[in-house]
């Protein structure tokens, strides 16, 4: 299979092409060749899954780990060294597929949404950087190839952010998400090296002496590198910088903010899955508390926000909490023994990055057509965009778990792990899950059924949108009504072992009403141009409403830690210290050099007499020294 | 003595390189001397290309009783200074194809390849005698080099100076040879250790060893023929003596220092280390004062073949591939540096002051960025190749406990850093005396093209291809030192 390193190279020559040539080609080819370079990484991708899962099983009833391309770039010793390569097991495999598949989508529907804009040709240089990035952050070899290709992707998604560099909140934006996440990769750093001296090795199996040694530093080192996978994933609290991020243009927040870089850190825990079950337990459920308070927090502030960017940036949040909390509830790695959790993760990870990129571009139909990203200026929308109403009402019920759409099987498997690992657990997400309906069905209401804003609507009609933006659309959808009946774990799980999904009564029930009720709930308050019950309970609670506005003020919170705390007592005297003693010393170092220079150029007088004197003291000074030193 | 045909085939390098010589040398016969003689310079080209392809087989072999030594180590060294020397040969087709230096260009070709096979002869040599033959023939021929614009005041000037100190530098190396020869009974490096004692005769005859190849590393105080020479010569001459010259110095050097004065190393390593730090140093200090670009880079090289002698001080196999693979990539940035000023000089009417290069960002883009990258790479910033030599050049003199030379020398890289951007402020930011760049713009020729694009590829890759430098400290293991001193 050693044409999978096609799938890494392909978008980084575009990638090159594009930033070096771009400018000289018509917008129409230089997205073109993105479309068609990536459209054939797709088909690699595929070729490469279906070549992948049709090997036999190994005799221990496993997928065989392959590395079909390996460079080693910077040995140290004989076991610590950095390579480059191309590592192909069930999850990389899997996200090969869906990377390509949404970034392919994505690159279609740019050609709608993004035509006509300065700098065309700079956008699609840059997905394809993304993707090159990503794919070479999913098929790493070792830790520390994932951790260049994670700060690429860091890379890419900061210059997609403030695609728009004109507009100083897409600056601020970029910016934030750079900062939030490189310091959160502080972590990770620290955690690789500290893996990397103690086990040994930056290779993802390490030798069973390595292990031995480094036992004892593990849930450290694993925990750090959660950090850093907290951080690229927006967990509570380093989520501020995802709904800054939606300042880019909507395609990029489908393709990067909703469906693939985001879950980076699901996709590095499941990585590191075999070493956290072993030697580090307790640091995979702190993974599952911090992701449980991740998806409630960000449900509960998504109730209210008004921009339908930011509702999908939250709710992004939640889902990608729940993968979190699947993994952490983990206790073992069969999938009948407590390992459903991993199976339901990769699976909600999967399905999840079709319906929320359908979602994001959805809203990216809805915003090319009205202009705005305040739902104050939708409602109605049915009867304007037909194609982007049934698409979108297909995602919001796959995201609320309705059957048979696809996230209702990943998301049914995520509870029963839940309610396995225990009851309360399972009560708290399953809660969670009624409160995506809710959210989902107030936005679904609010754009498209709800209060019409007839003036805006007359002034300017909205359209459907062209068929090369709901093209995607349809194709999303589709597979967000067929995904949840591919057999998923027989592909992807804890052990590697075959696992057939069958649904737990109890739990399928339990989440389908909660499901119904809420969305019952949102319609009842939200489907009426008049909404009596909502905007009377938002007089009630003003407070509450309020501050699940302003996201629970953990902007504010953030601010005042850099601001007030970080800024003044750190970065102040370091300032201080910079400016005046390093900055010192380097000025003296320059005023002694030109003074000294003054001082020694008469020795070149150009007379080669005195050269041939000094060349003589030269020597006599050192036999000098020679013989007075021994 | 073995005279099969094997043995013969261990001299291959020299070999091809004589018969690239004498190709152009019967070529030269038959050239029309008015003619602008561009196939000449093609052909020029391709057979030191051919040469390069020729060489690259790394085998261990000992010729006529030891005198000559081959060690895969000094393959690749030559295969550096021969691929050094072609990119040279290319900078230099818009000089040679000048109406007043075209009927020189044979003469330029056949002394710089006996200078380079002289070198060939040195970084090998297996005996004093063999050794001393090799830095002549590297030497006299360099003089002519330097005078080949013989009508120009400068040229001549300089031309007199380097060949009278370069005639004082040998005496006293060979001095020192026989002082060794004195004391020892012999000359081959193999037999030299074991009756070195270490008295007071010897540290001497060390001295003057080490200063005559310091006067060709131009190490302080043995460099002061640099600034003058460099000056003087055609630019492609600095060049070639900057890079090549000093490179095939710096590593004869570091070989026989460990091949044959083993057990004085207590006293070569102070001598330089000493010279080391006053090299970088007082060479820093004067570059900071030059104007004229050549002469600045005199400096630079001065300073830069101090950093070069830590890799020599520190003495371990990681310490002489650090060497080799600093000598690489400094070939490749300086080459650059000359190669631009060289253009520069052709095209402006011979402008190499830093003031002539005022806004030179405006006229000529991407020259600019060629010679930013090459200074960037010379002051060692990464990501660019010259901050992995450094590294790996101090963190072999670190290893070995020359804490306080690296840092003196660590120190003296923020000055180095100071003139090489201040080179860089006047290309992009300073305004232009007369409103317009005195440089106005022109097309490189071809070849100039060529030697820049590999110059770039260089400086962006070397550093990042980790395979050269494990390579390198693979061969340097294979030095045939530690076999020497298992035998005592």
């Amino acid at each position: 299979m050693e044409y999978t390193i096609w799938i890494l190279l392909l978008p980084v020559l575009s990638f090159l092409l594009l930033a070096l040539a771009g400018m000289k080609m018509s917008h129409r080819v230089s997205g073109l060749i993105g479309t068609v370079v990536l459209g054939a990484v797709a088909v690699l991708s595929y070729m490469a899954a279906f070549d992948y899962f049709s090997l036999p099983r190994q005799a221990d009833g496993t997928y065989a780990t392959l590395i079909p391309w390996n460079a080693e770039w910077l040995p140290f010793t004989g076991s610590l060294h950095i390579d480059m390569g191309v590592l192909l097991d069930p999850i990389s495999v899997m996200m090969l597929v869906v990377i390509t598949t949404v970034s392919f989508m994505v690159h279609i529907y740019s050609f709608g949404y993004m035509k006509g804009e300065r700098g065309f040709q700079r956008y699609y240089a840059f997905l394809s950087l993304f993707t090159f990035s990503m794919l070479g952050l999913v098929v790493a070899t070792n830790i520390f190839q994932m951790y260049v290709f994670w700060e690429l992707v860091g890379v890419s998604s900061y210059l997609l952010i403030g695609f728009y560099y004109t507009k100083p909140e897409a600056i601020a934006a970029s910016k934030k998400a750079f900062i939030v996440t490189r310091f959160a990769d502080l972590g990770f750093l620290i955690g690789i090296l500290i893996y990397g001296f103690y086990v040994g090795t930056f290779s993802f199996t390490p030798t069973e002496t390595g292990l031995m040694q480094g036992a004892m530093m593990l849930p450290l080192a694993l925990g750090l590198m959660f950090v850093g996978g907290a951080g690229k994933s927006a967990m509570f609290p380093l989520h501020i910088w995802l709904p800054d991020a939606m300042e880019g243009p909507t395609p990029v927040s489908a393709l990067i903010h909703a469906a693939t870089m985001v879950v980076a850190g699901v996709y590095q825990v499941a990585r590191m899955f075999p070493l956290y079950i072993a030697y580090a337990p307790d640091t995979l459920h702190i993974v599952a508390y911090v992701g449980a308070f991740t998806a409630f927090y960000a449900a509960s502030v998504a109730c209210v926000q008004s921009d339908i960017k930011r509702v999908l940036a939250f709710s992004t949040i939640s889902q990608i909490g729940f993968m979190m909390v699947a993994l952490g509830v983990c206790t073992g790695a069969p999938s009948h023994e407590g390992g459903l959790g991993y199976m339901a993760s990769m699976f909600h990870l999967f399905t999840h990055a079709m319906f929320k990129a359908l979602l994001f571009l959805g809203a990216g139909c809805i915003i090319h057509a009205v202009h705005s990203n305040e739902m104050s200026t939708m409602g109605g929308l049915r009867k304007y965009m037909p194609v982007t109403h049934i698409t979108f009402l297909i995602a919001c019920l796959a995201i609320s778990g309705i059957p048979p759409f696809s996230g209702f099987f990943s998301k049914d498997e995520i509870l029963t792990a839940c309610f396995a690992f225990s009851p309360v657990m399972g009560w708290i997400m399953t809660l969670i899950a009624g409160m995506t309906a809710f959210y989902m069905f107030r936005l679904y209401y609010g754009i498209f059924w709800g209060r019409e804003n007839k003036e805006l609507h007359a002034a300017h009609v909205p359209h459907e949108s062209p068929l090369s933006m709901t093209f995607p659309l349809m194709v999303l959808a589709a597979i967000t009504c067929v995904a949840g009946f591919i057999p998923f774990g027989h592909f992807v799980t804890g052990d590697g072992l075959s696992y057939d999904i069958h649904l737990d009564a109890g739990v399928a029930t339990t989440s389908c009403v909660v499901a119904v009720v809420a969305i019952a709930l949102a319609t009842f308050m939200y489907a009426r141009s008049e909404q009596p019950v909502a905007d009377a309970l938002a007089r009630r609670f003003p407070k509450l409403h309020r501050a699940a506005y302003r996201r629970f003020y953990m902007d504010e919170a953030w601010l005042f830690v850099t601001k007030r705390i970080i800024f003044r007592c750190v970065s102040r005297p370091l300032a201080w210290f910079d400016r005046h003693v390093v900055d010192g010393f380097m000025n003296f170092l320059a005023w002694g050099a030109n003074a000294t220079g003054e001082e020694v150029q008469p020795m070149q007088s150009g007379r080669i007499q005195s050269y041939v004197m000094w060349f003589m003291a030269g020597i006599i000074v050192l036999t000098l020294m020679l013989l007075l030193c021994m | 003595m073995n005279s099969n045909l094997s043995a013969i085939w261990s001299l291959h390098a020299e070999l091809s390189l004589v018969a690239v010589l004498l190709v152009l040398f019967l070529a030269d016969l038959f050239r029309r001397p008015e003619g602008n003689g561009r196939w000449f310079r093609v052909l020029a080209c391709v057979l030191m290309a051919v040469q390069i392809g020729l060489d690259l087989t790394p085998d261990t072999r000992e010729l006529f009783g030891g005198m000559y030594v081959n060690t895969p180590f000094t393959s690749v060294v030559k295969s550096i200074l021969s691929a050094g020397t072609l990119l040279v040969f290319l900078q230099c087709g818009e000089w040679l194809g000048r109406k007043d230096t075209r009927h020189r260009q044979g003469e330029f070709y056949v002394l710089t390849l006996s200078t380079l096979l002289g070198m060939f002869f040195m970084v090998s040599s297996g005996h004093f005698l063999m050794f001393y033959i090799g830095l002549e023939t590297a030497s006299i021929p360099a003089a002519c080099l330097v005078a080949l614009d013989k009508y120009r005041h400068k040229g001549y000037e300089a031309g007199a100076k380097f060949i009278l100190s370069s005639m004082f530098s040998s005496a006293l190396l060979l001095y020192g040879l026989s002082l060794i020869y004195g004391t020892c009974g012999t000359l081959y490096f193999a037999d030299v250790p074991s009756l070195l004692e270490g008295n007071a005769l010897q540290a001497f005859a060390l001295v003057l060893f080490i200063a005559g190849m310091g006067f060709k590393m131009s190490l302080v105080p043995f460099h002061l023929w640099t600034a003058d020479v460099y000056q003087g010569a055609p630019t492609g001459v600095a060049a070639y003596l900057s890079v090549i010259s000093k490179g095939a110095a710096a590593v004869a050097l570091a070989i026989v220092l460990r091949f044959v004065f083993p057990f004085m190393e207590g006293q070569w390593t102070l001598v330089l280390a000493v010279l080391s730090v006053l090299s970088i140093t007082v060479a820093n200090l004067m570059a900071i004062l030059q104007s004229d670009l050549k002469r600045f880079m005199a400096f630079s090289s001065v300073s830069q073949a101090g950093y070069i002698v830590l890799g020599a001080l520190a003495g371990t196999a990681q310490g002489m591939a650090s060497l080799a693979y600093y000598i690489a990539i400094y070939v490749v940035a300086n080459v650059a540096v000359f190669a631009v000023i060289s253009t520069v000089e052709q095209h402006s009417g011979g402008l190499t002051g830093r003031d002539a290069y005022r806004g030179l960002y405006r006229t000529n883009p991407r020259l600019t960025l060629v010679m930013t990258l090459a200074l960037f790479s010379l002051g060692g910033i990464p990501p660019f190749a010259g901050f992995f030599s450094k590294f790996f050049i101090f963190a072999a003199a670190f290893e070995e406990g020359w804490w306080l030379v690296v840092f003196l020398a660590l120190l003296n890289t923020i000055v180095s850093l100071y003139y090489y951007l201040l080179v860089v402020k006047a290309m992009y930011i300073s305004a232009p005396e007369e409103g317009e760049c005195a440089v106005g713009a022109f097309r490189c020729s071809p070849g100039v093209r060529v030697c820049l694009l590999a110059c770039v590829a260089g400086i962006c890759l070397l550093g990042l291809w980790s395979g050269l430098y494990d390579g390198l400290t693979r061969w340097a293991e294979l030095l045939p030192f530690d076999k020497v001193l298992a035998g005592f």
